[in-house]
C-alpha cells in the first residue's frame, strides 16, 4: 500500500505501456466474472450446444453439463393444478430432438425418401416397355431389344446378385426345366420376320427339331408371370371384369361393340397387361406406359419387367401343355385337346400322372344288420337292488313285476355263496388255517352264550319275516274298516320295523305306550282290525277309540316313514365309532411265511413285494417339488380303516395286578396304548378281516361283546412279560442267535437291572436319596422297569401285547427266550452297532470310562456271581457304585431315564453289546 | 461333426491307501462325502461331529452339541448345512461356518440311525429304532414332523433318498420304498434284517445289505432279484454297502476288517481291501471319483484308485 501511494503522487514520471484499461465509469461496479455454470456453450439457434447429444449419447448441457437447472430438474409439464389444469401432452422422440435432425437428410427424417442408390428404374419402365410393345409391334421386332444392352450404370443390388447366380436378363427366375427348345426360343431357321409362316410347316418342324436335342439339355425357365389364383373379392357376376381401359380407348372401334364379358383367351393376354399385338395397330400410345385405368382394380403390377421373350416372335398355335395355360387356357384350346373323360378334370395334371382310364371301384355298402323280429325300439330300466334287509321289499316287489319267482332267484345265487357255504355243498373238509374263528379262543361258557344270543336273534329274524306274508292277505280282506285298511295299506310290508326299535311315541303316558306297543304287536302278527280295537282303552268312548287307533297308526307310519326316508340318504355305517374299534392299514401285507418261503427260494418280485397306496404330506410333496399325488384326498399315510378289535386281546391280560402303584398306572397307560393305537398290524388283523366278511358271526360277536365285557376276566398269560421285550427281536433273532446262545452265560443277572432301574425310576420320581432306593422290593422294581420299558416306544407298546399273543398262542411262531436276564441283554433293537475297538486294540482317550471300572471280563464273573448268589450284598453295593456313576453321566446329558443305553466304548470290550437300561 | 465321445475308461476301483485320518473322537460310527465329494463328515462315539478334507488330511471343524454319539451326518447340497442324528433321539441341523446348531427335532423315541437331506435341503429324513422313519422341515420351525412313516415293524437301519422317493431299509426285513410322485409304497421283503439300503445311480435298483451276510440287487420297480453278492461277513452289526460312482462295482464292509467289492453285473468279488483288524465301521463312496472312505476303529481311510498320485503326498 505504501508503494501504491508512493506511484500515484509522482505518476509523471513513469513510463506507460500499452493501452489503458477505460476507466470504470463511476458508481459501476466491477463486472463479476462468470460463473462457471454459466459458463455454456450455445448454438446459432440459442441453444446449448450439445456436448452429447441425446440420440448421439446424451441430453442437452444444462446446468453444469447436466439436463437440469440450478434448482433442479423439473419436468416441463407439470402445472400447479390450483391455476389450471395441464393437458396431457403425448410426447414422442420428436419432442426431444433438434429441429435440423428432423430433416431429409437428418437422423430422423419424417418423410420416406428413395436414395439414388436404392432408387430403381422404376419411373423408366413404363417408357422402356412402350419402347418394347412399340419395337415388337413395328416392322422390325426386337430391335428395340438393343436398348437393353445400353442401361444404366446403376443396376439394383438384386439384379447384380442375380446375375452373379448366373442369371441372364431376360431369363425366368428358377430351376433350369427341360423343356423343348423350340417353345423356349424360336429356331433360328424358323425366324422369320414379320409375316407368319405357313401353319403346317410350323408344326411339322417343331416334331422334327425335338430328336436332334439332347435329352440333357436344360433351360431357363420361361420369365412369365405365374398364373395367380386370385379369388373373386369383388361383387361384379362371374367373369365380369369391368371396362377394360385398353378396349375402351382401342379396341372399340375394332370391335361390333364394347363387351364386358369378354372370354378366357381375352383373360390370359390380359395377363400381359397389353395391347394385343395381332392387332397390329400402330397408336401413338401403346403398353404399360398407360398404367392403369381408374376403373381397373389391380395395379400391383408394378415390378413386372417385360421382355421379348415373353411374346412370340413366330405367329403359331398357342403352345400346348405349357405351365403358361392352366385352367384359364383358352376354351377352344381345352375342348381340342382333353378326351372326353379329362373334360372332368379340371386341375393341371402334374408331370409323369396321367389321369387313370378306368375309374375305381366304388367301396361296397353294406346293409345294416336285420332287427331281431321280437325288438321293440323301448328300453326299460330295472333298477339292480343289493342284498339287504331294508330293500328285501322293494326287490320282492320288483322280482314279482319281472316275473321272477323266488326260488328262481336263489338257484342263481350261488355267488352270493361264501367259501364255508361252498365248502359245505362240496362236503371238503374245514381249513386248518393259522387263523381259526375267534369262537376257539373263547371259553366253553363263553361260547354257549353265544349261541343262545345268536338262537335268539334267529328266531327273533324269523318272527320279523313271517308276519310279512299274511300281511298281504290282510290287505285284501275286506273287514277292515275304512280307516284302519287305509293305514294298513299305508303300513304295508314295512310294518316290522316299527315295533321293534326302541322308539316310544308315548313314553308320557306309559298306559298309552304299553296299549300302542300292543297294538303294534298284533298288527304284526297280522290279526284283524276288529281285534286290533280290543287293545285299546276299554274306558273310553268310541270315537276316542277311534281316534286313539288313528293316533297309533300315525305313530307308526311316522315312525317307519322317518326310518325309511332317513335309510334312503343313509348307508349304514360299517364300522361304529367305539373305542373298541380300532384303525388298522386297509392294504394288509402278505403272509410273511408266504415271503419267507419265496425269499428262500430266491423268487424275488411279485412274491415278496407288496404295494400298498400311500398318502404323503402335501408340505413334504411341496419341498420335494413333487406334485401331489391324491390332491384330494386328506388321508396320510396308508389309508387306514376302523377294524372291530373284539379279538382274543381283549380276553385277554395285560400284566397281573402288582403292589406297586406305579407299575399299575404304567399298566393303564400301557392298556390305553394298547387300545388306542395298535398300529403294527398283526396277523390278528388279517383273520379279523376274514371274521369281517362274515356278517352274522361279527354281528354275534358284537352282540355278545356287551356282556362279555363286563366280565372280561383276563386269564393270566404265562410269560407274558417275557415275551414282550422279544418283539423285536424276532427277526435278528434268527441270524443272531449264535450270539444269544453265546451270550447266555455272559448275561447281567437280574437284580442288577433290579438295582439300577430302582435306582433310575425312583429318582426320576422323587428324587430320594441312593441309599433309600436300596431298599426298594426288587419284585417292584423289576416289573417298573418292564413297564417303563414298554411305554417308552409307544409305536412298539402295542405291538409288544399282540407279538405276546402271538408267541402264547400260535405254535407256529418260533418261541421266543423265557428267560429274563436273555431277553434284557437284547434290548437293543436291529443290528447292533460295530464295537468301537477289535479286542487288543485299546483306545486311549475314553472320556466315558469311569476310573473305578472294573475290567470286563472281571465284570461279567461277577454278574455270574451274581446270577447265583442274588443275597449277596457287597456285589450290588459295587455295582451300585459302577452304574451310579454311569445314572450320573447320563443324567448330565440330560436324557430320559427310560432309554436304552449303549455302553460299548469301554477299552477291551469283546463283545458290542454291554447294554444297560436306564 | 460332433467328434466321438472318448472311450470310457474302464472302471477303477479304490485300491491304494492315500489318507489315513486319525479322528480322535472315539469309534467313528459314519463317514460321510458331502455332496460334491471334496469333505466328509466323522461321526464320533465322543458326541462329536467332525468335518474334514480327506484328500489333504486335514480336520476342518468340530461340531459338538450332541447328548450321545452321533450314529449319521449328512451335508446339504450347497455345503451350508449338516444334519446328523444320535443315541440320544435327536435329530440336528447345523450351521456348517459358524458351528452352531440350527434346529433340534425331537421327537424319535430311540436312537437315530440313520439321517439324510433331500435334494434341496429341506427336508431332514430319519429313521430310527423305535420303527420310525421321520420327515422334518428345515424351513419352518415347526416342532413335530412333516410326516411319520411308521410301516416299519421294526427299526429303521438306513434311508436314503432320491428326488421324489425314500428309500428305508428296516430290522423286519423289508425295504420299503415311499414314491412321493407315485403315492404308493413299495414293500420288498429280504428276509433278514436290513443293516444298510442304497439306490443305484441310474435309480433303476436298490441295493440292500442285510444280516445274512448278503448284499442283494433288487430291480427298483418290480422287486426282481437283479444281483446276489456274498463272500463278506455281516452278521451283527450295521454295516454299510455302497455303489461305486458308476455303479460298476458293489461294495460293502466286512466285520472281518476287509472291504469287498464285487463286480455289478457279474456279481464276481473284484476286490477285497484289508482296512484293519476291527470291524470296518462305515463305508462311503466318492459320488463321482473312485475314491472311497473307510471307517474302522477310530480312523477313516482314503482309498484311491491305481492311477492316481497323490500331490501334496502329505499322506501317511
Amino acid at each position: 500500500m505504501a508503494a501504491a501511494e508512493s506511484s500515484e503522487s509522482d505518476e509523471d514520471d513513469l513510463v506507460s505501456y500499452g493501452t489503458a484499461l477505460q476507466p470504470l465509469p463511476e458508481g459501476e461496479r466491477l463486472k463479476k466474472p462468470v460463473p462457471l455454470q454459466e459458463q455454456t456453450v450455445k448454438d446459432a439457434k440459442g441453444r446449448y450446444q450439445r456436448f452429447h447429444g441425446a440420440f448421439t449419447g446424451g441430453f442437452s448441457a444444462g446446468y453444469f453439463n447436466t439436463v437440469g437447472t440450478k434448482e433442479g430438474w423439473a419436468p416441463s409439464t407439470f402445472v400447479s393444478s390450483r391455476q389450471k389444469r395441464a393437458d396431457r401432452t403425448v410426447l414422442g422422440p420428436e419432442d426431444f430432438m433438434d429441429e435440423e435432425d428432423l430433416s431429409e437428410f437428418g437422423i430422423a427424417p419424417k418423410s420416406i425418401t428413395t436414395t439414388d442408390d436404392f432408387a430403381s428404374k422404376a419411373k423408366d419402365r413404363i417408357k422402356e416397355k412402350a419402347r418394347q410393345i412399340a419395337g415388337v409391334v413395328a416392322a422390325i421386332p426386337g430391335t428395340t431389344a438393343f436398348d437393353d444392352l445400353i442401361g444404366p450404370s446403376k443396376i439394383t443390388i438384386g439384379v447384380e446378385l442375380l446375375r452373379k447366380m448366373g442369371w441372364k436378363e431376360g431369363q425366368g427366375i428358377g430351376p433350369r426345366v427341360k423343356r423343348k427348345p423350340r417353345r423356349q426360343k424360336p429356331d433360328p431357321a424358323v425366324k422369320i420376320y414379320g409375316c407368319a409362316l405357313p401353319p403346317g410347316l410350323s408344326e411339322g418342324s417343331e416334331d422334327e427339331e425335338d430328336e436332334y436335342q439332347p435329352e440333357n439339355v436344360t433351360f431357363a425357365p420361361k420369365d412369365i408371370m405365374p398364373v395367380d389364383l386370385t379369388p373373386k373379392e369383388n361383387i361384379h357376376g362371374l367373369g365380369y371384369k369391368g371396362l377394360d381401359p385398353s378396349q375402351a380407348l382401342f379396341g372399340a372401334s375394332g370391335r361390333e361393340h364394347l363387351n364386358l364379358f369378354t372370354g378366357d383367351s381375352e383373360d390370359t393376354s390380359n395377363l400381359i397387361g397389353d395391347l394385343r399385338p395381332s392387332k397390329g395397330r400402330k397408336l401413338g400410345i401403346t403398353g404399360q406406359a398407360f398404367g392403369v385405368g381408374a376403373l381397373e382394380e389391380e395395379d400391383d403390377d408394378i415390378y413386372a419387367t417385360d421382355t421379348l421373350s415373353k411374346y412370340d416372335t413366330v405367329l403359331k398355335d398357342e403352345e400346348p401343355g405349357d405351365g403358361f395355360y392352366g385352367w384359364t387356357a383358352p376354351k377352344q384350346y381345352k375342348a381340342k385337346k382333353w378326351s372326353e373323360g379329362e373334360v372332368k378334370y379340371t386341375g393341371r395334371i402334374l408331370d409323369g400322372f396321367s389321369l387313370a382310364s378306368k375309374s375305381s371301384t366304388p367301396s361296397k355298402i353294406y346293409p345294416p344288420p336285420p332287427l331281431p323280429r321280437n325288438y321293440r325300439p323301448v328300453h326299460y330300466f330295472r333298477p339292480v337292488i343289493a342284498d339287504g334287509n331294508e330293500n328285501c321289499h322293494l326287490q320282492k316287489v320288483l322280482e314279482e313285476s319281472t316275473g321272477k319267482l323266488d326260488s328262481d332267484m336263489r338257484q342263481q345265487s350261488r355267488h352270493a355263496l361264501n367259501a364255508s357255504q361252498r365248502r359245505e355243498q362240496l362236503g371238503e373238509t374245514g381249513l386248518k388255517g393259522p387263523a381259526p374263528s375267534v369262537l376257539e379262543y373263547l371259553s366253553e361258557k363263553d361260547r354257549e352264550r353265544l349261541k343262545k344270543v345268536k338262537q335268539a336273534s334267529e328266531q327273533k329274524m324269523k318272527a320279523k319275516i313271517i308276519p310279512q306274508e299274511p300281511q298281504n292277505s290282510r290287505c285284501h280282506s275286506a273287514s277292515l274298516d275304512g280307516a284302519s285298511h287305509k293305514w294298513l295299506k299305508f303300513l304295508g310290508p314295512q310294518l316290522a320295523n316299527a315295533g321293534s326299535s326302541d322308539f316310544k311315541p308315548f313314553a308320557k303316558n306309559p298306559e298309552k305306550q304299553k296299549r300302542y306297543e300292543f297294538f303294534l304287536k298284533s298288527l304284526k302278527q297280522g290279526e284283524e282290525a276288529d281285534t286290533l280295537e280290543q287293545y285299546l282303552d276299554p274306558n273310553t268312548t268310541e270315537w276316542e277309540q277311534e281316534r286313539e287307533q288313528e293316533e297309533f297308526f300315525r305313530a307308526a307310519t311316522f315312525y317307519k316313514s322317518s326310518n325309511s326316508a332317513l335309510s334312503s340318504r343313509f348307508t349304514r355305517a360299517k364300522y361304529e365309532d367305539d373305542i373298541d374299534k380300532v384303525e388298522v392299514p386297509r392294504d394288509q401285507e402278505n403272509d410273511i411265511d408266504d415271503k419267507e418261503t419265496a425269499v428262500k427260494m430266491k423268487m424275488f418280485g411279485k412274491l415278496t413285494r407288496d404295494k400298498f397306496e400311500w398318502h404323503p404330506e402335501k408340505l413334504l410333496c411341496r419341498r420335494f417339488n413333487v406334485p401331489d399325488p391324491y390332491p384330494e384326498s386328506s388321508i396320510v399315510g396308508l389309508p387306514k380303516v376302523k377294524r372291530d378289535k373284539y379279538s382274543v386281546f381283549n380276553f385277554l391280560t395285560v400284566p397281573e395286578p402288582t403292589t406297586s402303584v406305579t407299575q399299575a398306572t404304567n399298566e393303564k397307560v400301557q392298556q390305553s396304548n394298547s387300545l388306542n393305537k395298535p398300529k403294527k398290524p398283526s396277523r390278528w388283523d388279517v383273520s379279523d378281516k376274514e371274521k369281517e366278511k362274515k356278517d352274522s358271526i361279527s354281528e354275534f360277536i358284537s352282540l355278545a361283546r356287551s356282556k362279555a365285557d363286563a366280565q372280561q376276566q383276563q386269564p393270566p398269560v404265562p410269560a407274558t412279560e417275557e415275551g414282550r421285550t422279544g418283539l423285536s427281536e424276532s427277526l435278528p433273532a434268527e441270524a443272531a442267535n449264535e450270539d444269544k446262545n453265546q451270550e447266555e452265560e455272559s448275561k447281567p443277572s437280574m437284580d442288577l437291572f433290579k438295582a439300577i432301574f430302582a435306582n433310575s425310576s425312583d429318582e426320576k420320581s422323587s428324587s430320594s436319596e441312593e441309599e433309600s432306593e436300596e431298599e426298594e422290593q426288587p419284585a417292584t422294581s423289576v416289573v417298573d422297569s418292564e413297564t417303563t420299558k414298554q411305554v417308552d416306544p409307544p409305536g412298539s407298546s402295542s405291538s409288544n401285547v399282540q407279538e405276546n399273543v402271538v408267541a402264547a398262542t400260535d405254535p407256529s411262531v418260533p418261541l421266543l427266550p423265557t428267560s429274563k436276564q436273555e431277553l434284557d441283554a437284547t434290548e437293543e433293537f436291529g443290528p447292533k452297532l460295530p464295537p468301537a475297538f477289535s479286542s487288543g486294540c485299546t483306545w486311549q482317550q475314553e472320556p466315558e470310562v469311569p476310573a473305578s471300572f472294573p475290567g470286563p471280563s472281571k465284570r461279567e464273573k461277577k454278574r455270574k456271581n451274581r446270577q447265583k448268589h442274588k443275597t449277596k450284598r457287597e456285589h450290588k453295593h459295587k455295582k451300585e457304585k459302577v452304574f451310579n456313576l454311569n445314572k450320573l453321566f447320563i443324567d448330565s446329558l440330560t436324557c430320559q431315564s427310560n432309554c436304552f443305553y449303549y455302553l460299548c466304548c469301554y477299552p477291551g470290550l469283546p463283545r458290542p453289546n454291554m447294554k444297560m437300561m436306564f | 461333426m460332433a467328434f466321438p465321445q472318448p472311450r470310457p475308461s474302464r472302471p477303477e476301483l479304490p485300491r491304494q491307501r492315500v489318507q489315513t485320518l486319525e479322528c480322535g473322537q472315539g469309534a467313528v460310527r459314519a463317514v460321510r462325502f458331502n455332496a460334491d465329494g471334496n469333505y466328509c463328515l466323522t461321526c464320533g462315539s465322543d458326541k462329536t461331529l467332525k468335518l474334514w478334507n480327506p484328500h489333504k488330511g486335514t480336520a476342518l471343524r468340530s461340531y459338538q452339541g450332541h447328548g450321545y454319539e452321533v450314529l449319521d451326518a449328512a451335508g446339504s447340497f450347497d455345503n451350508s448345512q449338516l444334519c446328523s442324528c444320535g443315541a440320544d433321539k435327536t435329530v440336528a441341523l447345523w450351521d456348517v461356518a459358524t458351528g452352531k446348531v440350527l434346529r433340534k427335532y425331537r421327537g424319535h423315541a430311540g436312537k437315530v440311525n440313520c439321517v439324510q437331506f433331500n435334494e434341496e435341503a429341506t427336508i431332514i429324513v430319519s429313521g430310527s429304532i423305535d420303527s420310525t422313519v421321520r420327515c422334518w422341515d428345515c424351513r419352518s420351525r415347526r416342532p413335530d414332523p412333516v410326516q411319520v412313516l411308521d410301516e416299519a415293524k421294526d427299526g429303521v437301519s438306513s434311508v436314503k433318498l432320491s428326488n421324489h422317493e425314500i428309500l428305508s431299509g428296516s430290522v423286519d426285513g423289508h425295504v420299503r420304498r415311499y414314491d412321493l410322485r407315485a403315492g404308493q409304497l413299495y414293500s420288498d421283503y429280504v428276509g433278514s434284517p436290513i443293516t444298510s439300503v442304497c439306490f443305484s445311480k441310474d435309480g433303476q435298483c436298490t441295493l440292500a445289505a442285510s444280516l445274512d451276510s448278503t448284499l442283494r440287487l433288487l430291480d427298483k420297480d418290480t422287486g426282481e432279484l437283479l444281483g446276489e453278492y456274498k463272500g463278506h461277513r455281516s452278521t451283527t452289526y450295521r454295516l454299510d454297502c455302497v455303489l461305486s460312482e458308476r455303479d460298476a462295482h458293489v461294495g460293502c464292509a466286512s466285520e472281518d476288517g476287509y472291504v469287498y467289492f464285487w463286480d455289478l453285473v457279474e456279481g464276481s468279488l473284484a476286490l477285497s481291501l484289508l482296512v484293519g483288524r476291527g470291524v470296518v465301521q462305515s463305508l462311503c463312496f466318492h459320488p463321482t471319483l473312485p475314491c472311497l472312505l473307510a471307517a474302522t476303529e477310530g480312523q477313516v481311510q482314503l482309498w484311491r484308485e491305481d492311477s492316481f498320485q497323490a500331490q501334496g503326498d502329505t499322506g501317511t
